[in-house]
């Protein structure tokens, strides 16, 4: 039972993780139909912030001042990069936001170097008694965290004109034009909401394990969660996510004693197997539409 | 005194190409009179439109709207200044409800930030219920209050149109620019709509522009009225005028109209 609820834990504390990047992954299509593939760069330049930032500031003061750069970067890389593509191909733009990833990557890595830096999280591996089970400060943190981030989007996109500017752009450009939005604050703003999610992303990731050039490798696995969720439901981006974390965390723990033939590490390719699944079954994802184009 | 003109049209030329949509197009509609634009499918009534609310930027010609110059100017700055419209086929956020349709026109008049949004600062949430208000005086006025919380895709054809006029007049506008508002509704409905837009200009004052093809109702209503055929216009002059003009006539209404109206 303490196995159990250690592995739930860890599965959607890893899952939170995933929610977060699967969060800005849907954000950006839902507003410009592009997917951005420069979420794991953001991802790994916040974290790297962080571990620079934290011994100046402290670490919360760090994270926050992180997420706003990391927004604020997005932001200009949607207004210089991706502006003058808007009306192209979306595959075009998709390869695009690929090179911006890369870049961005590069020059942060600079930054890496050889080391493993550390963020300065005051959490590290220590554990506290959960229900029972002595499980890691950390998830419950995550879990925590994006709960409360989550709950803020929600109520943002349900009850401000911003959000509801967004929904409309969403839905239709030409018309949201007509009722006075900008639709190009809008991308922006899509982007920033990204980069900033991405950040907060980095630095879980980074909590008790610090940062190195490998990190952005967990990023894709947003893809299966939005997949999972469906390209354009918020929700799903959310559930997706914590899916995938849970998949894994279970698959991880469980999965030697019941599946031994599957050999070690399937809890990695446990989360891409899942996304098959749903794709035989709802090609467009658990809360996705039905006609939605794919890349 | 003299008549101050909320729009003016001067010598408008749009083309696509080689084919010209709007082509030496001048008129100008004064504060709270009803201009109707009449003329057979593809005469470039929509067209006229489109370059007024910015979506297409003609080669020549000059546009002036309150003092502005509206050519160049992107669609949503165009809005911001005052200019809404309604689309001949319904346009509306389908998935949202009447309420947030109409918010959706309120765009405009809420200032605040993501930033106070997020932390729903006094500001954010003093603009929202000022605004809500304001939204709550329309669906009063258009007689929409049993429908408000559902989704306009739901709603029926007539209701979804008067929904659309909501929006537009969520803005606040100072000039209204109607897109067939009465297109495929049965007679009923046409009668309800006329009587809302009667009750735009009377108790709003808002100077409109309307395209319809539904004559009874251009000549019941409009002030005055320009008729366009291959994006020529051909005359402008009150709806007695233009029913007596032999061109008109011949482009548009027919023979048989004349007898019935003569």
């Amino acid at each position: 039972m303490d196995e159990f609820l250690q592995s739930l834990i860890r599965g959607l504390g890893t899952g939170s993780i995933y929610s977060l990047l699967a969060l800005g992954f849907v954000i950006i299509y839902k507003s410009t139909q592009v997917i951005s593939f420069a979420q794991p760069a953001f991802m790994l330049a916040g974290a790297v912030l962080v571990s620079y930032l934290a011994p100046v500031v402290s670490f919360f003061g760090a994270v926050l001042v992180a997420a706003v750069v990391i927004a604020v970067l997005a932001l200009g890389v949607e207004r210089t990069v991706l502006r003058p593509m808007v009306g192209k191909p979306v595959f075009v733009v998709a390869i695009i936001t690929i090179g911006v990833d890369v870049v961005v990557r590069v020059v942060t890595n600079a930054f890496i170097g050889l080391d493993v830096r550390q963020v300065g999280d005051p959490w590290g591996l220590t554990t506290m008694s959960f229900l029972g089970a002595e499980v890691q400060q950390r998830y419950l943190v995550m879990i925590g965290t994006t709960a409360v981030v989550t709950t803020a989007l929600f109520l943002f996109f349900r009850y401000s004109r911003i959000g509801l500017a967004m929904r409309a752009v969403a839905y239709d450009q030409e018309v949201a034009l007509a009722q006075g939005i900008s639709v190009g604050s809008v991308f922006a703003l899509s982007w920033a909401l990204a980069g900033g999610l991405a950040a907060l992303a980095g630095v879980f990731v980074a909590t008790g394990a610090g940062v190195d050039q490998q990190l952005w490798i967990v990023a894709l696995k947003a893809l299966p969660a939005i997949i999972l969720g469906g390209l354009e439901s918020l929700g799903g981006a959310v559930v997706g996510g914590l899916a995938v974390g849970i998949v894994e965390s279970f698959f991880g723990t469980y999965q030697g004693d019941f599946a031994p033939w599957l050999g070690p590490n399937f809890a990695l390719v446990a989360p891409y197997a899942l996304m098959l699944l749903v794709l035989l079954v709802r090609p467009y994802g658990l809360f996705g539409k039905k006609e939605v184009e794919r890349l | 005194m003299a008549v101050v003109n909320v729009l003016e049209v001067i010598d408008i030329r749009l083309a696509f190409e080689g084919v010209i949509a709007v082509d030496g197009v001048s008129f100008e509609v004064g504060e709270s009179e009803l201009f109707a634009i009449i003329g057979p499918n593809g005469a470039g009534k929509t067209s006229i439109f489109n370059v007024l609310s910015g979506v297409y930027r003609p080669q020549q010609g000059t546009v002036r709207f309150n003092g502005d110059d509206l050519i160049g100017r992107r669609p949503h700055r165009i809005a911001a200044l005052g200019l809404s419209r309604t689309f001949q086929n319904i346009e509306l956020f389908s998935h949202l409800t009447v309420v947030d349709n109409l918010m959706l026109g309120r765009h405009n008049h809420m200032r605040y930030g993501p930033l106070s949004a997020f932390l729903w600062l006094g500001r954010a949430r003093s603009e929202e219920l000022k605004n809500r208000s304001a939204v709550e005086d329309v669906i009063d006025f258009l007689e929409l209050e049993q429908w408000r919380r559902f989704p306009v895709g739901l709603l029926p054809y007539g209701v979804q149109k008067r929904v659309e006029l909501g929006r537009a007049l969520a803005m606040d506008p100072r000039l209204l620019l109607l897109d067939e508002p009465v297109a495929g509704m049965n007679v009923e409905e046409t009668e309800d709509m006329a009587r809302f837009i009667l009750d735009v200009r009377e108790e709003l004052n808002i100077p409109m522009i309307m395209v319809e093809h539904d004559m009874g109702l251009v000549m019941d209503l409009a002030d005055r009225v320009m008729v366009m055929d291959f994006g020529r216009p051909i005359r402008t002059g009150t709806p007695a005028e233009v029913q007596a003009d032999p061109d008109v006539i011949r482009a548009y209404l027919g023979e048989q109209h004349r007898s019935v109206t003569t």
